[in-house]
């Protein structure tokens, strides 16, 4: 079991109970709250008469079924107008605060937390949503739970869990030019597979973590979940504390000392000990893209699509995908670009893609879309010009939200096209047709795939 | 409500993996309710896009009043949605039986009190063979962690929290959270963040 982690210590200052089964009643810090899983847990508040037991440990916004091209009400969309509704309602009837679609500062959730300042090193943090590991990247314990459980956290501001054990793994060495924090999370899943992380808490470490900034952090916390371990977190450090500073929710100057000492006293300490280790040298990294049916089907960029082991799912994923074993993963037709989501919509995100693109045009046969993460993202991105160079070289850019990353709103692929895509998830319908297909990449991948037509190395 | 024995006719599910959009396509959570999800169960892989029935084991005619899924490894993966579960369970299924599970989905299964049920990844093609015949019956029993299907019989490998959490009914937790709401109160009151850095 470990020892001495980050883990141990903030899971055990905000252990309640021993439950009678030996399950730890855990307190939650922050809970926050987007209109897809939240409507049948104030449902269920209301018929019993229950009220949100810590209001202001509570926080909402709306992401999944935003239109990206206009947010006027009501949605053309019925029943996301109809979710927004009862969020708004809700929010209002139980007194939590919402950043709405006229707060101008919506945005997806995973996004809007952090930079409000509301994410915090040595909470405990969870929303209906299973990419809720990204505020991991803080220094938190920080995790997806379903709607009952959203139900609980509401009534009580406590949740019953078992506990977990900790993986520490360790990011070597230095990346080079063009590989980013997408290939070192899509290594990292290929390397422990999708399940791997079943029953544990990833600890991420290193030297290429530690030079890491937080946006890159963010996105490997963020897919923590598609290598199966709920909780991904790094250890705060002077990075997150210089990124904490001045946020609207965080600390003020008054209060920051005695934050530091709390966000200083609950990292992993030297003498620590995990329950396991995993060294992974990021000198030998190179661009990753999935070429399959789960985010553990990936190769890098200089390498061929793996042959059948006459394992049924990799059978299954080469039919889905319409690919050929042995083929090189470069040169693959694309027919959408997709730069957006939780994982990959922040602001260095989006100048790392601006950056590909800059006096490049996207290919004739591509559509491609930028859709920024926050409402803050979207407005940083235009002071710069981003949206400039986005637009000049043919892409379309778009108002914040979650997009193509899901198919809960109009943002979705056609029949069975081939989209590069920044997001997490590449399983079957994912991105809203049956028969569509999901190649994941880092941004700066998928502008390159953009302007070629084709999987392209970003370094070339 | 105590679950100590599930027995009822089984159908596999094959394959690793099994993601909850697979589950529950997305398109399917714009309902605020629960209530229509067993509906929407597998939909995708039920259902031709013109809605005519694919060749998929939950069609199978003999199979329609089955109550427990038989499934691979890291089942339920991705999302946190508990429509996923709210699916199974509204379709009629009562209780999971595979070589994994993803965290937050059995989590989720546990909160609703359907079991899913970890078992030997060297036992689960026993298991699926044993159900092959329609007329078969799985019985899962969860307080002696055994799996019967006729004179054949596994260990199951759910965790004694599990197992208790079922057995006593303790499954359905939200009240035996809240009466600790003064513990609670004492926890939050040691906490620097949620008394905003002052004492």
């Amino acid at each position: 079991m470990a020892k001495r982690t980050l883990y141990n210590h903030v899971w055990d200052r905000h252990t309640v109970e021993t439950l009678p089964n030996g399950d730890t009643q855990l307190f939650i810090g922050l809970h926050m709250v987007h209109e897809v899983t939240s409507p049948q847990a104030f449902s269920q508040l209301s018929e019993h008469g229950e009220t949100v037991a810590y209001p202001d440990r509570t926080v909402a916004t709306v992401d999944h079924i935003v239109p990206t091209d206009s947010i006027q009400r009501p949605f053309q969309d019925p029943q996301a107008e109809a979710m927004l509704s009862a969020l708004q309602h809700n929010t209002n009837a139980f007194g939590v605060q919402f950043f709405g679609l006229d707060s101008g500062q919506y945005g997806i959730v995973h996004i809007v937390g952090p930079e409000l300042g509301f994410t915090q090193p040595g909470m405990t943090i969870v929303c209906g949503d299973s990419h809720t590991s990204t505020h991991g990247a803080f220094g938190s314990l920080a995790f997806g739970i379903g709607t009952t459980q959203i139900e609980h956290v509401l009534a009580t501001q406590t949740l019953a869990l078992p506990s977990l054990k900790v993986r520490q793994i360790q990011v070597t060495g230095t990346l080079a030019p063009g590989v980013s924090a997408k290939d070192v999370i899509l290594k990292i899943i290929q390397t422990l597979g999708v399940h791997g992380g079943i029953g544990y808490a990833y600890e991420y470490a290193g030297s290429v973590i530690e030079s890491m900034d937080m946006e890159g952090r963010m996105t490997i916390c963020n897919m923590s979940i598609e290598g199966g371990a709920r909780v991904g977190y790094v250890n705060p450090d002077e990075t997150t504390f210089a990124y904490m500073k001045g946020r609207p929710y965080a600390p003020n100057d008054a209060q920051w000392a005695a934050a530091l000492d709390y966000w200083t006293a609950i990292r992993t300490q030297p003498e620590a000990e995990f329950d396991d280790q995993v060294f992974i040298d990021g000198n030998q990294l190179e661009p990753m893209v999935t070429w399959g049916i789960h985010p553990g089907q990936s190769v890098g960029i200089s390498e061929r699509l793996p042959m059948p082991n006459g394992d049924a799912d990799m059978l299954r994923a080469y039919d889905h995908m319409g690919l050929t074993p042995g083929d090189p993963i470069a040169g693959t037709p694309i027919d959408v670009a997709f730069i957006g989501s939780c994982t990959n919509a922040r602001l260095p995100d989006l100048r790392e893609a601006a950056a590909v693109l800059t006096n490049q045009r996207v290919h004739d046969s591509v559509r491609c879309l930028v859709v920024p993460g926050s409402s803050a993202i979207k407005q940083q991105a235009e002071a710069e010009g981003l949206d400039k160079i986005f637009k000049a070289a043919g892409a379309d850019w778009r108002s914040p939200g979650c997009s193509m990353c899901l198919a809960m709103n109009p943002d979705q692929l056609v029949g069975n096209e081939r989209c590069a895509s920044s997001s997490n998830r590449n399983f079957i319908g994912r991105q809203g047709s049956a028969t569509g297909r999901t190649f994941l990449m880092s941004p700066a991948m998928v502008a390159t795939a953009a302007i070629h037509g084709c999987i392209t190395d970003c370094r070339a | 409500m105590k679950i100590i024995t599930v027995t009822g006719q089984a159908v596999v599910i094959p394959g690793d993996d099994i993601d909850t959009d697979r589950i529950v396509p997305a398109r399917f959570l714009k309902e605020i309710t629960f209530e229509k999800m067993g509906n929407y169960l597998f939909y995708d892989e039920r259902f031709h896009a013109d809605g005519s029935p694919k060749d998929f084991p939950l069609n199978a005619v003999d199979r329609l009043g089955a109550t427990v899924l038989v499934v691979g490894a890291n089942f339920g993966c991705g999302s946190s949605r508990e429509h996923a579960p709210q699916a199974i369970m509204r379709y009629g299924f009562k209780a999971i039986v595979g070589v994994s599970f993803s965290d937050i989905f059995s989590g989720n299964c546990q909160a609703i009190g359907v079991p899913c049920i970890p078992v030997l990844q060297s036992d689960i093609d026993a298991i699926m063979n044993a159900v092959a015949d329609a007329s078969s019956t799985l019985t899962l029993d969860l307080g002696n962690q055994q799996i019967q299907a006729g004179d054949q019989t596994w260990s199951s490998q759910l965790s004694p929290a599990r197992q208790q959490a079922f057995v006593t009914g303790e499954w359905n937790i939200k009240e035996i959270l809240k009466a600790n709401a003064a513990q609670t109160r004492t926890v939050a009151k040691r906490l620097p963040y949620i008394q905003n850095f002052t004492s």
